[in-house]
């Protein structure tokens, strides 16, 4: 069993980088002819390839009324394309080791393919990536069968505490900004979605000139411009924005509880938190390391779990996004204690920004993040996401570069006002499944005090 | 959940990376530590492991979970190193730290940049000897403990499902109980039992440190003497083989819990491997296991899930390394409309076929596919290349066996596969699981006919 595996996960879904006196991969950047953004990073140390074309067409392109379309769209890209069944894609790739994959969230789709560097493997492998991303053709038959299965998830995840919780946190933060919907839907809204609408939202959202390419490993730079070329000249118009409506901060505080019979109380804490590209980002980072970002040594981690042994798991993290995307701060624990640990865990957020963090605890802060930045780009599949995510949020190439300094920039009181302006306990949003009985009696919504 | 443990540790077993002697060196301290190191140059990071060969299968009943309660405890400090210093130090050199409890071992790592080795072996080989075990520290990590098996298990239900499958499954052999522990266990483990565990496991003797990285196996060896060397070996307590007797007929039950949808599980008792060169069945059972469930269009999802679309999901899993026996499991979800029943009934429509027909030259050279690329692929990863050093090492198998393991995955037969699947998959081998859901009010749900009962 992995003791700590919880706060793995939510340590590395924070979208930080940092760097160290090691030289960092040489990032290339150009524009292929479609029009797509390309990042490369030329490497021969492994005689294998890895290549992801995203594009600005998660859930928040979604509207209530068709949630889940991005979702399903995506999913059924590998699904079926021009002279090729869906088993003739699996099967291609298989036969030749190739693994298909991806990503998706509220901002972003995207496509990628591991493949042998040899000839044979990779012309075939970037082949079928080629046909996926340029000619998928959503079979009626796939979609109805597709949809069934997505409800039957979706309606699984309605018994799970955790994901019951994770939906009313989204609606709690975001209320009707597309990042409050279900990343993959509703039931009704999902039943209602045709091949047309897969149609159109392709067609809108997976053009060449917001397609970002990310190549890393065993190829020439001439070899990547082709393959960057060839992935994305046969892409649809596109033509829909990028951008994402602006996400408005809720204006009083809310505390839902969601009756459920499990054994332990999921309580979900927060607010929206802080965009990409926003300068108060590093002092948030830092700052959050300290609070609840830290594993073992975060002051969350103290309090609940090591001085009280409340919970396994108990964490906070910011999720940058295009627009400020949730803070959160999470933990699961008898029921019986779940009010005692949700005031444990205000009380911590609320000392956190009145008082702000130590010089000591900053400098600690600091030599984690700056001394541990070459575990995060010791492998091709990480220096990958690193390409995708400074190609789609247009971050500077000298990003990695850069970071250790941006880090080590941040003061104490930077971190002070940086958490004063973008989190604000009186606002935050708290949902908690699972709640203890004698609370379940009092009705669903009410308001929260301080 | 043990279900993506299954699949994970079959993945192991099947797509074993071809390591490359010449990097690999190892060397056994006069203590009986054993030491292995993985030179790998591609990045300036490196990690640690300590594995000890003593799992939750070495635990007696009244007293499971000690194992993982232990390794908690592992992490409350020395005589030397005060309470949560450890952590504190790791994370300032700009380590990630954390542990692991299996049925068969305890391992712990540490990755950080490769000038920080001294600081890891200097934390580590403390805390092997020096442990301080206070009972108010004790009584508190129970409680996490607690807190993480109602998580993981109790409010999982498909964790629950395999956890009782396992109790069903072993009569005698220990992996009966869950790793985490019983519930009820936990409810009365002491300190004492803690402090036991920890001298009678705990020792240079009963370890393998592995270290892989950006590394000179000369300086790691002598930097490995410098802080492990003068711990003292202990003698080890003599170690019961127990072994699952047959079963004697198929076995069937029932998991309610609250959920929307069914889960069936069938599971074959199966052998693992033994000796890497003569044994054959596990090497044949793999690539099965491959041939239904190793890719996207390997046959349970293809017939299953996407033809026949009697299930929403389906698979199949097998571990053939471990230091007990095994088990090969089927699975799926049915599809809306399609009873656990009839599910059962095309699961065992496709067993009959690899029984009556075996499998294809296409279908076995697609998984050895799979077998060659991934053996390139998992050399992205300096942490697993560890990991599969000390699995090995910890289950009675050695690294040296995996370039010999490798070459026998890729000369299975398709005869032997036929085989395989005729010998294993029979009912009498058979433990059926049904994971029954129930409405979270904890009434029973509407489910469709015979969904509930199958036979």
């Amino acid at each position: 069993m992995h003791a700590k595996l919880i706060v793995a996960v939510a340590t590395s879904l924070i979208l930080g980088v940092t760097t160290a006196a090691h030289a960092n991969p040489i990032i290339q950047h150009w524009q292929a002819p479609s029009g797509a953004q390309v990042y490369f990073v030329e490497n021969h140390d492994l005689p294998m390839l890895d290549v992801a074309v995203n594009f600005p067409a998660g859930s928040g392109f979604d509207t209530e009324d068709k949630s889940g379309l991005a979702g399903l769209t995506h999913a059924l890209l590998e699904l079926g394309a021009e002279g090729m069944s869906e088993d003739d894609i699996a099967r291609q790739l298989a036969d030749i080791g190739a693994q298909l994959g991806g990503y998706f969230d509220a901002d972003r789709a995207s496509v990628a393919v591991r493949t042998l560097s040899s000839r044979a493997e990779r012309d075939e492998a970037l082949a079928v990536l080629a046909r996926v991303l340029q000619r998928p053709l959503f079979p009626e038959t796939v979609l109805a069968r597709e949809k069934m299965r997505l409800i039957a998830a979706l309606k699984e995840a309605e018994t799970k505490p955790e994901s019951i919780a994770a939906k009313a946190f989204g609606k709690a933060v975001f209320g009707a900004h597309p990042y409050g919907l279900s990343a993959s839907g509703e039931i009704a809204s999902v039943e209602k979605l045709q091949r047309s609408d897969l149609d159109a939202f392709y067609s809108a959202h997976y053009g060449a000139k917001s397609a970002v390419v990310a190549l890393m490993g065993d190829i020439s730079r001439a070899e990547a411009e082709n393959i960057a070329q060839n992935l994305t000249a046969q892409l649809p118009p596109g033509g829909a924005s990028s951008e994402i409506a602006q996400v408005v901060l809720q204006s009083s505080a809310s505390k839902l509880l969601i009756p459920h019979p499990a054994t332990q109380s999921h309580i979900l804490i927060g607010a929206p938190g802080v965009s990409r590209n926003d300068a108060d980002y590093f002092p948030l980072y830092v700052g959050n390391y300290i609070l609840g970002g830290g594993g073992f040594v975060s002051r969350l981690m103290q309090e609940v779990r090591e001085k009280r042994g409340m919970a396994y798991s108990v964490y906070s993290y910011f999720m940058p996004m295009q627009q400020p995307g949730a803070f959160q701060i999470g933990l699961q624990t008898r029921k019986d204690q779940a009010e005692e640990a949700l005031l444990l865990v205000n009380k911590t957020l609320r000392d956190f920004i009145e008082r702000g963090v130590s010089e000591k605890e900053l400098t600690a802060a600091k030599q984690n993040i700056i001394n541990g930045f070459p575990l995060r780009i010791d492998s091709n599949k990480k220096i990958l996401d690193y390409l995708s995510a400074i190609g789609f949020y247009r971050l500077p190439l000298s990003y990695l570069d850069d970071f250790p300094a941006r880090i080590n920039k941040v003061t104490v009181a930077d971190i002070s006002a940086a958490f004063r302006r973008k989190v604000n306990p009186d606002v935050m949003a708290t949902v908690i499944v699972g709640a203890p009985e004698e609370i379940n009696k009092t009705g669903h919504t009410e308001g929260a005090g301080k | 959940m043990y279900k993506d443990l299954l699949k994970q540790i079959f993945i192991l077993a099947c797509f074993l990376p071809l390591l490359a002697h010449a990097e690999v060196f190892e060397k056994t301290l006069g203590n009986g530590l054993k030491v292995i190191v993985k030179e790998d140059h591609r990045a300036p990071v490196l990690v640690q492991q300590i594995w000890y060969r003593a799992g939750s299968m070495d635990e007696s009943s009244g007293t499971t979970g000690i194992a993982h309660v232990l390794e908690h405890m592992m992490f409350k400090g020395t005589k030397s190193v005060p309470q949560g210093e450890f952590s504190k130090r790791i994370a300032a050199a700009g380590g990630r730290e954390n542990a692991f409890t299996s049925y068969d071992y305890t391992a712990y790592f540490q990755q950080l940049h490769k000038d920080k080795l001294a600081l890891a072996m200097k934390l580590e080989s403390d805390r092997m000897h020096n442990l301080v075990l206070s009972e108010t520290e004790f009584n508190k990590e129970v409680q996490v403990v607690m807190e993480e098996r109602r998580m993981r298990t109790d409010d999982q239900p498909h964790a629950l499902l395999f956890e009782k499958l396992m109790a069903m499954a072993y009569q005698e052999h220990p992996y009966q109980h869950p790793i985490i522990g019983w519930m009820n266990d936990l409810n009365t483990l002491t300190v004492a039992d803690a402090r036991s565990w920890y001298k009678r496991w705990y020792a240079p003797n009963n370890a393998v440190l592995v270290v892989a990285g950006d590394v000179k196996a000369s300086e790691v060896f002598a930097l490995a003497q410098r802080y492990y060397g003068g711990i003292p070996s202990r003698a080890l307590p003599k170690r019961k083989t127990v072994s699952e007797p047959p079963q004697l007929g198929m076995k069937r039950f029932t998991v309610k819990a609250p959920a929307e949808l069914p889960l069936l599980v069938m599971a074959y008792h199966a052998p693992t491997l033994r000796d890497a060169q003569k044994d054959s069945m596990p090497y044949a059972l793999s690539v099965l296991a491959g041939v239904l469930d190793g890719n996207q269009s390997a046959r349970l999802n293809k017939i299953l899930v996407r033809e026949q679309q009697i299930a929403s999901s389906a698979g199949a899993g097998y571990d053939g390394t471990a230091r007990g026996p095994s088990l090969f499991t089927l699975e799926g979800t049915p599809s809306e409309g399609v009873s656990v029943a009839e599910l059962e009934a095309a699961l065992r429509e496709q067993i009959a076929l690899l029984a009556r027909e075996g499998v294809s030259p296409q279908e076995l050279a697609r998984v050895k596919a799979q077998v060659t690329a991934n053996e390139v692929y998992k050399r992205d990863s300096v942490f697993y290349q560890a990991m599969q050093i000390g699995q090995m090492e910890s289950i009675g198998l050695s690294y040296q066996d995996i370039p010999g393991m490798l070459s026998r995955l890729q000369a299975v037969t398709a005869q032997q596969v036929q085989d395989a699947a005729r010998e294993i998959l029979k009912d009498d081998n058979l433990i059926v699981a049904v994971l029954e859901p129930q409405a979270l009010s904890g009434k029973p749900k509407r489910v469709n006919e015979g969904a509930i009962h199958a036979r």
